[in-house]
């Protein structure tokens, strides 16, 4: 497969061959890859698709790779989950859940990303593969290079808490915890990535990682039966998220899978750390960094990469973003849960937050078509819920005890 | 010669002091703006510090002293 063009700078449109750059020479603007789609469209149709792999990989021809090795094989193909009981309680028709917090291996959408990273720094001849995060990155990255067999060293703030150090050193990567507060972590990174020849996922590797994004939009879309959501709502930390979305979609109508793309891009925050938010519900095209303070700790970048492209593509699409404080993400944690059965993270509760806000105040109408993203799974942060769940009934271990706990007579029935 | 590449943001109180011209004469760094957006209440720079490191990381600190948020060209990459 020969689809990548070039990478090429978003901002003055500078060609650079494919390899592990992120930065324009030039402009000093962010690269990112540019396909050769009439070729593309030649290769690509829905049954190839469907015949292909029950992964991201059945999308390989419309991803920043070479192949035809691919690593990270389990990621993607996650459910879209016909969402009737949380459709109900919000009032509308026809609500999705697209449901990564069973994405595979490591439970959230950054064993989509890190797959093409990998794959990609693979191909690039790299043998030690890192990252800097807080938490769901971190574990996909040492997880993937697990799997790879590659070396792996991953950057945490020194401050991190126990259960997520752990959920990285069991892939038994070099995790290096660097004293200092996130700016200092943040530069260090920057640095390390600049002096080493390693591949860094979300620096050098960022224009190929960012793509990854794109299969929670082919996804979809194959998944409803090749149509287009009429709204998506998509939590932000950086921004590449929401821009790759859509992205991918409008690439499914370059290389002729669909004729249309009619969504509307809604962005959600939590209030907490909402640059992006603020700007757009402010009428600007540029946002201000921020200091984050939210439960939210997987949406919590005050400085956002894709800030600003963010905000173009939201604009593009006349969608909307909205924020919503710790309490409403909490809020929004228990009503998926309660409603679809489904343990989201913090950031799910952003983002059936603002899902909420957006059909209160209008924006999203009773008949859309809505697909509600899912980034990560509850188990990852049990800290924000713990003191919201309530305890479980005590009784003493006898059948009275029980039964008149819970009112019944003999022959059963009956509810507390 | 060593350089660095930041992205520098101006809080609205700062935006009309010469603050690049200044870190040029204080510290021995030549300042290099490839790109901007400077308006009346916002400011941001993309720009190439060159000269030692150690001075580079004067001037990096002699900009936040000043009250302007310094981040690496890639902005936020502890995701």
């Amino acid at each position: 497969m020969a689809t990548m063009k070039a990478l090429v700078c978003r901002e003055c449109g500078k060609q650079y061959p494919t390899k592990a750059i992120h930065v324009c020479e030039m402009c000093f603007g962010p690269l990112e890859v540019k396909y050769n789609y009439e070729e593309i469209k030649k290769n690509v149709s829905r049954t190839k698709i469907h015949d292909g792999p029950h992964s991201i990989w059945r999308y390989a021809d419309l991803l920043p790779v070479e192949g035809p090795t691919f690593l990270g094989p389990h990621a993607g193909m996650t459910p879209l989950v016909r969402a009737k009981n949380l459709g109900a309680h919000l009032g509308l028709d026809e609500l999705y859940i697209k449901n990564d917090t069973v994405n595979h291996p490591t439970l959230s959408f950054k064993d989509r990303v890190v797959a093409v990273a990998i794959t990609r720094a693979r191909e690039l001849g790299f043998e030690t593969i890192a990252c800097a995060s807080t938490g769901n990155l971190a574990n996909s990255v040492a997880a993937h290079a697990a799997a790879a067999g590659m070396r792996c060293y991953v950057f945490i703030p020194g401050d991190l808490e126990a259960a997520k150090v752990l959920g990285n050193l069991i892939y038994k990567p070099n995790v290096v915890e660097i004293e200092g507060n996130y700016d200092d972590v943040n530069r260090l990174c920057s640095e390390i990535a600049g002096e080493h020849g390693w591949a860094f996922v979300n620096i050098n590797i960022r224009p190929y990682y960012a793509e990854g994004s794109k299969t929670l939009a082919f996804e979809t879309v194959e998944q409803l039966g090749w149509r287009t959501p009429d709204q998506v709502v998509i939590p932000m930390a950086s921004g590449s998220l929401l821009t790759k979305i859509w992205k991918g979609l409008h690439e499914m109508k370059y290389v002729g899978l669909i004729d249309e793309v009619r969504t509307k891009i809604n962005g959600a925050q939590a209030e907490g750390c909402s640059p992006i938010s603020t700007a757009f519900k402010a009428g600007r095209d540029f946002f201000k960094p921020v200091k984050p303070k939210t439960i939210a700790k997987s949406l919590a970048i005050g400085n956002p990469a894709d800030g600003y492209y963010a905000l173009k593509a939201t604009a593009e699409s006349k969608g909307s973003m909205d924020m919503v404080t710790d309490d409403e993400v909490v809020e929004g944690i228990k009503l998926l849960a309660q409603t679809e059965g489904i343990f989201a993270e913090t950031a799910g509760g952003v983002t059936i937050g603002v899902l909420q806000k957006l059909v209160k105040n209008g924006t999203i109408k009773k008949g859309d078509l809505t697909v509600a993203y899912i980034t990560g799974n509850g188990l990852k942060t049990q800290e924000a819920v713990i003191d919201a769940v309530g305890r479980p009934v005590r009784i003493q271990p006898s059948l009275v005890a029980f039964e008149k706990t819970f009112k019944m007579g003999k022959n059963g029935g009956g509810d507390s | 010669m060593p350089h660095v590449k930041v992205h520098v943001q101006f809080p609205e109180d700062k935006i009309k002091e010469p603050v690049i011209y200044q870190i040029g004469h204080e510290y021995k760094v030549v300042t290099n703006v490839r790109r901007a957006d400077v308006r009346e209440t916002t400011g941001w720079m993309d720009l190439e510090l060159t000269g030692d490191s150690t001075e580079i990381e004067r001037a990096i600190v002699g900009l936040r002293t000043k009250g302007v948020v310094v981040d690496p060209i890639e902005l936020n990459v502890v995701e």
